[in-house]
Parts: C-alpha cells; sequence; structure tokens
C-alpha cells in the first residue's frame, strides 16, 4: 500500500491526476514524489503537497482534506484509492476499473464521464455526478457510484449504463437527458427529475414531484428490480421488491423529448 | 544564410525532379549561392517547397464559434504547454489560433488561405489571423449573399457591382473573392434554398445563382484579381449534385474560376440511399475546361466540425444527424451554420464521400489544377493531410481500404479500379506549387531563386504518410521553424492583402445603406491597415 498524507492546502485548486493506481503502481518511492501536479498553472512535484510512504503498488490511502484537490483517479482501470477525507471535484473522472472510497464528502462531477469500476463515498457529494462533460453526447458508460448522503443537481446528466444509487436527498434535474442506465433515489428528489430523459430508469423510494410530461402507465412491481435488488444488497442498501409491501407507480417520459423513459415511484401499502 | 546541402530537390515549378542539388537562402529568399552561414546536412532527406493550403477555415468567428460549440473535443484533443518559444493551446479538429500556426508549420505548411470571411467580422478575423503563427496568410471575402450586391445585379448595374466588389475587397483587407451557395444563403433568410441555377433567387425577381456566379467570376477578371473567384457551389453535399456542378462550370463560360472542395459536389443518385460516386463524369468535364482549379475537400474517417456560410445545407446535417447545430445570420452579407459531424466507415454516404476525395485527386489529369484540401475542419483536420497523401501514393493500401467499406458502398465508387500512384513530384505539386500558383502568390511554392524561402525537408522514406507526418526541418522566411518534427522557434507570419482600383465615389453610394441597414457605422466598417501586423499590399490594375 502507498500511503499520501496532505501536508499543506493548496491555495488554489491542485489538479493530481497522478494520484491513480495506473500511474504509481510500478514506480519507485522517488519517481511517486517526483510525479507532476498543476498548482494553477505551476508545475511542481508531488512531495511539495503529500507525503508519500511507500511504493509499487496499486493500493492507494490518501489522507487529509483533499476538497481543493482535483482529478484524483482520474482514467484508472485498476486497484484501489481509499481517501480518508473529503475528495475534490472530478474524482474518478473517465475511469474504468478499480474502487475509490471516501470516507467523508465529495464535490461535483464524480465520476464523470466513467465507463467502470466503483465508487462509494460515505457522506455527501455535490453535483453532476456520472454526468456527461459540457458538450458531450453521453455522460457515464457503465460502473457504480453509491452515495451514503445527499447529492447535487443534474446527476446521472447524459448518463448511457450504470448505476448511481443515493441514500439521502438529491437536488434538481436528477437524471437530465438521460440516455440509459439506472438512478435509484432512496431518498427522492427535488424538481425536474429525468427532464429531456430518453431512455433509462429512474426509481424513487420517496414520493416525488413529477414533471407533466411524464404520464402514469400502471402500478406494478417489475421483475427485473430482483436483479437490482440483490446487487444494491450486497453493499448493504435495500431496495423492496415484495408486493405484499407496495407497488411501484411507473411514468413514462419525457414526452416533450418525446422520451421513453420511466421513473418508478415506491408506493408502499397502507398500514 | 542557410545552405541545404545534398538534399534531393523537389521544385515542380522550375522542372526540378529529385534533383541532387544545394538550396541556398539569404535574407529570407532563396538565392543562388551563399558563402558561409549555417549548413543543413540534407543527405537522404528531400527538400520540397513549403506547403501552400488553397482552401481552409483557421479563424474568424464562424470557426470560434465552432470552437466554443465543441467542448467535448477540446477536452479529447492534445495540448501544446506553455514553453518559452510557444504559446499554450489546443489541437484537435478546430486548433486554436497558435496552435494552427503550429501544427500547419509542424507538416511543412507555410501559407494558408482562409477562405470564407465577412466583410463585417473581418477585423476578427484578421486579428486571430495574426495570432496564427509561422504560415503566411490570404483570404478570401464573402459575397455571393451580399444584398448591396444582389440589388445591383438586379437592376443591372453591373459596373457599379465591381466597385462595389473591389471598395469591400480593400475595406476588409482581403485577398480574393468567396462565393458560397450564391443566393441560397440570401434565401435561407426566407427559410429557402438555392438549388436551380437558372431560377430568380428568393426575394428577387431577376437575379439567380448563374446571374451571381458569372458576375463575379467576371469582376475577378476585370479586377485582375491574382485568385479567381473561390466558388463553394450550389448544392453542396446533395446526392445528384454534379448536374448542378457541371452546370456551373458552364455558367463560368471560359472565365478563371476556383472550384472548392470539389468531393461535396461530386455525386450522383437520387436520394442519400441511392447515392454513388460521379467523380469520373466530373473529372472528365473538369480536364476540359483548362480555365479552372479545384481542390479536393477530401474526407477521412473520424471526427470532424463541419462549417460554412451555407446555412440551408447545415440546417439539413442537423435534421440528418440529431447533432448540435449553430446557425449565425452575418445581416445583409451572408449566413453561417456549424454542425459536429462523425464521418464513419461504415456508413454509405460516408464511405462513398472518402473515395470520391480520391478519385478526383487521382482521375483530374493535371496535377496543377487540383489541390489537396480537406476543407478542413468540413471533410477532416488538416493536420491530416500526410494520410491522404500515404493513400494516394499506394495503390495497394488503398484497395485494402476499400475492402473495409460496406459492400453496397463499393458498388457506388470507382476507386479500386484506379492504379494510378502519385509521385513526389505530383505530391509537391498539389500541395504547393500548384495552389501558389491558383492563388497568384508567385514567391510561394517553388524553391528558385527569388522565392520566399519557406522549404519542407523530410526524411526519405518508403511510408507515405510517415514521411510526411514528421518533417526532419521545416524553414520559413529563412529561419528554421521545426527541427526533428518539432517547432524550435516561432516566427511571425505575413498577410497578402489586394488593393483594386476603384472610383473612391462609391463609398457616396455605399454610406446611406450602412445608416439605414447595418448595426455598425460605415466610418467603423473598413479594416485600418494599420490593424495587420505585417500585412504585405498588392496593388492590382483594372484591365
Amino acid at each position: 500500500m502507498i500511503r499520501f498524507t496532505l501536508k499543506r492546502q493548496p491555495t488554489v485548486p491542485l489538479e493530481a491526476e497522478c494520484l491513480s493506481p495506473d500511474v504509481v503502481c510500478a514506480l519507485s518511492h522517488g519517481e511517486i514524489r517526483s510525479l507532476p501536479v498543476y498548482h494553477g498553472k505551476r508545475r511542481l512535484r508531488l512531495d511539495e503537497f503529500f507525503d508519500v510512504d511507500g511504493e509499487a503498488s496499486a493500493d492507494l490511502e490518501i489522507h487529509g482534506d483533499l476538497s481543493r484537490v482535483k482529478w484524483i483517479g482520474r482514467e484508472m482501470t485498476q486497484g484501489k484509492i481509499r481517501i480518508v477525507g473529503d475528495a475534490g471535484m472530478h474524482l474518478g473522472a473517465y475511469m474504468k476499473g478499480g474502487e475509490i472510497e471516501v470516507t467523508g464528502n465529495a464535490s461535483d462531477w464524480i465520476g464523470g464521464e466513467m465507463k467502470g469500476g466503483l465508487i462509494r463515498i460515505g457522506g455527501n457529494a455535490g453535483g453532476q455526478i456520472g454526468a456527461a462533460y459540457r458538450g458531450s453526447r453521453a455522460g457515464m458508460n457503465g460502473g457504480t457510484i453509491l452515495v451514503r448522503g445527499s447529492a447535487g443537481v443534474e446527476i446521472g446528466m447524459r448518463m448511457k449504463r450504470g448505476i448511481i444509487a443515493v441514500q439521502g436527498p438529491v437536488r434538481d434535474f436528477a437524471g437530465l437527458q438521460m440516455l440509459g442506465g439506472t438512478i435509484v433515489l432512496l431518498g427522492g428528489a427535488e424538481i425536474r427529475t429525468g427532464a429531456w430523459m430518453k431512455r433509462g430508469t429512474i426509481i424513487s423510494l420517496a414520493s416525488i414531484p413529477l414533471m407533466p410530461t411524464f404520464c402514469f402507465a400502471c402500478a406494478y412491481v417489475p421483475t427485473f428490480l430482483r436483479v437490482y435488488a440483490r446487487f444494491l444488497a450486497s453493499f448493504g442498501l435495500s431496495l423492496p421488491i415484495d408486493d405484499s409491501q407496495g407497488v411501484y407507480h411507473r411514468y413514462s417520459g419525457d414526452t416533450a423529448v418525446p422520451g421513453k423513459g420511466e421513473i418508478l415511484v415506491w408506493h408502499p401499502s397502507a398500514g | 544564410m542557410l545552405r541545404i546541402a545534398g538534399g534531393k530537390v523537389y521544385d515542380p515549378a522550375n522542372g526540378i525532379d529529385g534533383v541532387v542539388k544545394d538550396i541556398c537562402i539569404a535574407d529570407g529568399k532563396i538565392v543562388a549561392n551563399v558563402d558561409g552561414g549555417k549548413t543543413i546536412d540534407a543527405t537522404g532527406m528531400i527538400v520540397f517547397p513549403g506547403g501552400v493550403d488553397v482552401h481552409t477555415h483557421v479563424a474568424g468567428a464562424a470557426l470560434n464559434f465552432a470552437r466554443a460549440m465543441t467542448p467535448e473535443n477540446q477536452r479529447a484533443a492534445s495540448a501544446f504547454m506553455h514553453s518559452v518559444e510557444r504559446r499554450a493551446g489546443i489541437g484537435g479538429p478546430t486548433p486554436t489560433t497558435f496552435a494552427t500556426g503550429y501544427l500547419y508549420a509542424g507538416m511543412g505548411f507555410t501559407t494558408v488561405n482562409e477562405a470564407a470571411v465577412p466583410v463585417i467580422s473581418a477585423k476578427h478575423t484578421h486579428e486571430e489571423l495574426r495570432d496564427t503563427p509561422i504560415v503566411d496568410k490570404t483570404s478570401c471575402l464573402l459575397m455571393a449573399n451580399n444584398e448591396i450586391l444582389l440589388d445591383l445585379l438586379e437592376t443591372g448595374e453591373t459596373e457599379r457591382a465591381k466597385q462595389v466588389v473591389a471598395w469591400l475587397i480593400w475595406a476588409a483587407k482581403a485577398y480574393g473573392i468567396k462565393a458560397v451557395n450564391p443566393g441560397g444563403v440570401a434565401a435561407w433568410k426566407w427559410g429557402k434554398d438555392a438549388k436551380n441555377l437558372h431560377e430568380p433567387v428568393e426575394g428577387y425577381s431577376k437575379v439567380t445563382p448563374a446571374t451571381i456566379i458569372a458576375n463575379l467570376a467576371r469582376i475577378a477578371d476585370e479586377l485582375q484579381l491574382p485568385h479567381p473567384v473561390h466558388l463553394h457551389c450550389n448544392n453542396l453535399g446533395a446526392p445528384g449534385n454534379v448536374a448542378t456542378t457541371i452546370e456551373t462550370m458552364n455558367v463560368l463560360n471560359g472565365h478563371r474560376g476556383h472550384l472548392a472542395h470539389l468531393q461535396f459536389h461530386a455525386y450522383g443518385g437520387d436520394d442519400w440511399h441511392t447515392m454513388r460516386s460521379e467523380a469520373a463524369r466530373l473529372a472528365e468535364h473538369f480536364n476540359r475546361q483548362k480555365n479552372l482549379t479545384t481542390d479536393a475537400g477530401a474526407v477521412l474517417f473520424g471526427n470532424a466540425v463541419t462549417i460554412t456560410a451555407d446555412g440551408p445545407w447545415q440546417h439539413l446535417l442537423y435534421q440528418l444527424t440529431g447533432q448540435k447545430w449553430g446557425n449565425l445570420d452575418v445581416e445583409n452579407e451572408t449566413g453561417c451554420g456549424i454542425v459536429p459531424y462523425t464521418y464513419k466507415g461504415n456508413n454509405l454516404v460516408n464511405a462513398v464521400q472518402w473515395a470520391v476525395g480520391l478519385e478526383l485527386l487521382l482521375l483530374i489529369d493535371d496535377p496543377w489544377r487540383v489541390h489537396l484540401t480537406t476543407d478542413h475542419p468540413n471533410g477532416a483536420c488538416f493536420w491530416r493531410y500526410p494520410e491522404i497523401i500515404h493513400l494516394l501514393m499506394n495503390a495497394d493500401f488503398r484497395r485494402d481500404c476499400i475492402k473495409k467499406l460496406p459492400a453496397k458502398a463499393q458498388k457506388r465508387i470507382v476507386l479500386q479500379d484506379i492504379d494510378r500512384e502519385y509521385t513526389l513530384y505530383e505530391i509537391a505539386i498539389i500541395t504547393s506549387a500548384g495552389p501558389a500558383r491558383a492563388l497568384g502568390l508567385a514567391n510561394k511554392g517553388h524553391l528558385g531563386v527569388g522565392a520566399d524561402a519557406d522549404v519542407a525537408i523530410y526524411q526519405e522514406k518508403p511510408d507515405g504518410e510517415l514521411l510526411f507526418r514528421y518533417p526532419r526541418y521545416v524553414i520559413k522566411g529563412g529561419e528554421i521553424v521545426v527541427e526533428e518534427g518539432d517547432v524550435r522557434s516561432v516566427v511571425d507570419g505575413r498577410e497578402f492583402v489586394i488593393r483594386p482600383r476603384f472610383d473612391i465615389a462609391i463609398e457616396d453610394y455605399l454610406r446611406p445603406f450602412f445608416q439605414q441597414y447595418y448595426t455598425m457605422s460605415f466610418e467603423n466598417y473598413p479594416v485600418e491597415l494599420d490593424r495587420l501586423e505585417h500585412a504585405e499590399v498588392l496593388e492590382c490594375e483594372q484591365a
């Protein structure tokens, strides 16, 4: 394992895409310390900001308040990053494999355009989780993002595949222009959920305000949810699939696009 | 002073085909001999005149709009980091200004023609061209949908129209006349297009696309502009448009003309399902019309951004692709549309387009009249020219590529039947000597005594693509700017500007229009010569 400890706060956000298992897994201690980071426009050595302990490993542990450190785990394909503290923007962007775990909060754009792998946030996350970067046609195309706390706006914007599950409340425009994949809102969301969605599934366990362009289709418990329930159960998340406890109301839309997506809202049985 | 010693020289303008000889440079010019100074040992290398791009879009409001519209391309593009010699920038389909200069020079090109400038945004264009280093620049002015001109043609005031054209060229500090979809962009402001050359343009009762083409060609000849009317024909991109292109050649009727990006105008068929190559037929017509030059506008598979003043076509392309669409109305002068586009090898239409560009380059028998372009960034990025050169020089490689196309597409093209392979001498013609001659740049595109010392030196290797991708040396105006494929020093490029003769009284005719119709006052409209940092003015006498 390689242990990094933030020794001084950057005065402007630090771009540290070298903090990735793919970059450091075959490097010596000295080589890791001399990796480049960008502090604003200045190119500096990694060890100007971090104490480094260990070498040549795909298992990284990063300690400190990293809320101003961007691009950790960018394009990673393997290994593990554990962040003890908060993480900055673009965590795990474009990642293809491996695992990132954050014990604290994470900022915006985590898992942006990711293709595979797992990101778990212990605290709250910002907006644009798994989203398409500005101008891109598609966001995340695979992988899993799990958030224990709340999340911000536009999560899963233009996502194509993969799962985002948020336990706490989510803000506006969840699943904006979604093209596919699944968003699970265990704590509900604010307004405009699923706006412009073309395909994909948004599941909400709490009642949410729906746009008028979503049409009620039926009340049922879809069979495919069992697969999702089993998958999420492996992370300790519970998705109800027992029809004696309630049903899902299926709303199709967004008919303004027109889209073939769906929003499933859980309605527990009375009593 | 500089001597390039022992290289195999290809200088078609002076009839030199692979002769080992020294090239000597002093004070930015090619000279007969030098005594002392630096020597480049070019043994085992080939020496070309610096490349000339006759049709490209590298600066101006439209291109900048395209840059802003495609951040996803810029994120994926290679970055030029700031260094002592270089400014920061981004490559990709629409490179930033400084990167554009580095990329052109890094490929051995030293002169470019920005092919579409509206008068009203000429200031912006010149400022971007100033920030496009190393390469020398010319620019063509959009005229074929200018409402002041169209009104004059409607009433038959052709002499006054000539005065207006001459005034506009000098006002914009431009080099030549560009015509895009004559009448079609004006019609687009009514939601229409101009598909038939002999029907009146929407909003007019007499003036037709043919009137506009014939008059602009005549005016370019009468003003004795070094470059003829630079023509983007009507019906670009549409299946069956070869008839329009041939009819346009007839309308030109012996006048000089340059047909831009001919690939986009060489299709047969009735719709997208029946579209086929008509390159053979078009090349046959073109070969007979010695008054014309053209450029390929070749397509390569991959990401591109289509940018053109041809607003109606861009709207159609947007409807076909569901991609992003930008549409600009440029007051009384022209329009502009932008749609990012990906050419796919497994798509019938794209496969035909890919073949047509190469077919035209191979079937037009006089390499002096067809120039290498991709209509950057429309068909492909300019920095992919080496890939096209590779395809032109190697028929076996070409056939291997054809095998990967959809079976249906292979029946719609003739490329597999063409055995011709370009020689290095011919490559020097289509990348440098020919376009320089078409642009009327006497000191470009050759290595004779008195020419500008713009030289590209490549390692001699069998593989055409690699050969041209990384020049060993590029010399611009006598300075070594590229060494070992990397930009080592950066010089400023010049801008060539034409001053045609005109009667100053034309300003009294134009001024009221500005007070009535323009958002810009007449006094602010012309570009001051002082705005151009390295302008070189060429006076033009009228016939």
